[in-house]
């Protein structure tokens, strides 16, 4: 098992905060790795210093054998880790098909060929018949897949998203779930996911890691993560199990 | 093959763009191209007035409306270029074009500069903007101590009386100067329409949109933020070129001056910044109007200095408030026109 993108001893402090704490792990080429954790446990934070939103203070992180800790988002983009937001941000003005062709020009010259990519992703995320709306007349869930679409483009060998289900309703979750499911079986994209809901987390990944105060507390097949002590203690709460 | 290759150039122009489009653009370019023969001298000069700052506008509207970075100092690169052309005129005999080949890296160059400092240090925003004041006003007070240029009494063209149009010295009547102005806007609304359809042109809208998303995305922000104020510059640079030929004259406070930059600028938010058509809808309706209060006033022989400073004030309180986007986002749908959203 050769690991796309591969963690050690990476931490990241605010001032006296230690954020992200020494954390290692491993994600394996074609996989579907979540992070979970309670609010302020570092993910994003730790998902920032992946994706070139903020260098990590100590620490490697090292993508497609390459080491990327500290390069700027668009560099580590280039090399092919795309990511979405938290909060989404799809360009506003621009319309729907507009948002994912800049994607698709990162690695095409030409915007007629970008467009014919840009539709293809379109209509595996169900927004094609949307392409023409302007972006900041979706709902939430619709811009949530855009996000997904305009990252994709990017032609990523890692996709990371963050919390990319946050704020959908339990059918739109599932909606989600059997797309990115979908992708990755399809695409063999490995996904790095960042996850409150655990309903998705448990249907999509085939790995867990679980962060408490910026540290792991466990990690392994969500099956075995979800029963384990310390995490049912600090984050699940008994009645999840 | 030259045919071929024209045909080629023009189905890359018209593409996507509807006939009806067409039909306006080429009704309005044929008024326009024979506006001089049915307008008097006059109006003439107001038309060139009006192409000058439909021309500055697009090459302001490359950086703002499409990469998003807003320049209030757009003046040095006019001054910059019509003072280089001038003096190479004046100094060696040598000829507008090829000054302007002289003045347009140098406009560049200096967009350059002021970009590389501006974008390398993070500096955007009201901040970016007051940054280009600042280079605008020190080039200001610096020409109006050079010696070279004759400082601050001004730097003057020789005028003779030429029997006939020489548009290779851009000497001659106002007609051929009209002329002039009206191929530098088609060309540069060309450009624009080239840019923005273009990869370059969609990384500016993502920049404009979102810098950090658009990062994120795998666009070198830096970069093609360096392209934007590069192309706009050496884009503005022939408007000081026509300037100082056109004029005749040169004087720093005139032409580095913040209303110069501003008067730049209110053709393109009038008419739509962003858009293709906007700036040079912006142009007419500001100055067509202007002018037309002008004439009024004197028809009714009133003598109101500062009137158009006012009228100006009041265009853009009522854009601000009644179309914030611009005319042209109005107007273009009732036309039966869709530009691309932007």
């Amino acid at each position: 098992m050769t690991a796309l993108l591969s963690l050690t001893g990476v931490s990241k402090r605010f001032r006296g905060l230690v954020a992200v704490d020494r954390v290692s792990f491993d994600v394996a080429e074609s996989a579907i790795f979540a992070v979970i954790g309670p609010n302020g446990a570092g993910k994003t934070t730790l998902f920032n210093t992946v994706a070139g939103a903020m260098a990590p203070d100590e620490g490697t992180i090292v993508f497609a054998g390459e080491p990327i800790g500290g390069l700027p988002a668009d560099a580590v983009c280039r090399r092919g880790l795309a990511r979405t937001f938290q909060l989404v941000r799809p360009f506003p003005a621009l319309s729907v098909e507009d948002n994912v062709i800049v994607g698709a020009l990162l690695h095409r010259r030409h915007v007629g060929a970008a467009r014919d990519h840009a539709q293809s992703l379109l209509r595996r995320l169900g927004l094609f018949d949307k392409r023409c709306q302007i972006a900041s007349t979706l709902t939430l869930p619709d811009r949530k897949r855009l996000e997904v679409a305009r990252a994709l483009a990017t032609q990523p060998r890692l996709l990371l998203l963050d919390e990319v289900m946050a704020g959908l309703r339990p059918t739109e979750t599932d909606r989600m779930v059997a797309t990115l499911r979908e992708l990755n079986r399809d695409t063999g994209v490995t996904i790095l996911l960042i996850e409150h809901v655990m309903r998705a987390v448990m249907a999509l990944a085939s790995r867990v890691l679980v962060l408490d105060h910026g540290v792991v507390i466990a990690e392994g097949a969500p099956q075995a993560v979800v029963r384990d002590p310390a995490v049912v203690q600090s984050y699940l709460g008994a009645e999840a199990v | 093959m030259m045919a071929a290759g024209t045909m080629g150039i023009v189905a890359h122009l018209t593409d996507g763009v509807s006939a009806r489009t067409l039909a306006w653009l080429a009704a309005l370019l044929a008024l326009l191209l024979a506006a001089p023969w049915i307008v008097n001298d006059y109006l003439v000069t107001v038309l060139i007035l009006i192409l000058y700052l439909a021309y500055t506008g697009q090459a302001w509207n490359i950086m703002m409306g499409f990469a998003g970075q807003l320049s209030l100092g757009h003046a040095i690169y006019v001054g910059l270029a019509g003072y280089i052309a001038a003096s190479l005129f004046i100094r060696f005999g040598i000829d507008p074009w090829l000054g302007f080949l002289a003045a347009l890296p140098v406009a560049a160059a200096c967009g350059a500069i002021i970009g590389f400092l501006a974008f390398r240090f993070g500096v955007t925003g009201v901040y970016f903007a007051i940054l280009t004041i600042a280079f605008a006003e020190f080039a200001r007070i610096g020409f109006g101590h050079l010696g070279i240029v004759n400082a601050a009494a001004g730097l003057f063209l020789p005028v003779a009386q030429y029997t006939h149009n020489d548009p290779w010295r851009l000497r001659g009547d106002p007609t051929m100067f009209y002329y002039v102005m009206l191929a530098a806007t088609v060309i540069a609304f060309i450009l624009c329409r080239l840019l923005i359809k273009s990869r370059i042109g969609y990384f500016w809208l993502a920049i404009r949109e979102d810098e950090e998303a658009a990062r994120a995305a795998g666009i070198d922000a830096f970069r093609y933020k360096m392209y934007a104020i590069v192309i706009s510059a050496a884009v503005t640079s022939f408007a000081g070129v026509f300037y100082a030929f056109f004029y005749n004259n040169l004087f720093p406070e005139q032409v580095f001056g913040i209303s110069g930059s501003i008067q730049m600028i209110l053709g393109p938010i009038i008419g739509g910044v962003g858009t293709l058509f906007g700036p040079i809808l912006g142009a007419f309706v500001l100055t067509g109007l202007a002018e037309s209060l002008n004439a009024a006033l004197a028809a009714f022989g009133f003598d109101l200095p500062g009137a158009e400073q006012v009228f100006y004030g009041v265009c853009l309180l009522i854009v601000v408030v009644a179309l914030p986007e611009g005319i042209w986002p109005w107007l273009a749908p009732r036309l039966g026109i869709s530009e691309r959203s932007q």
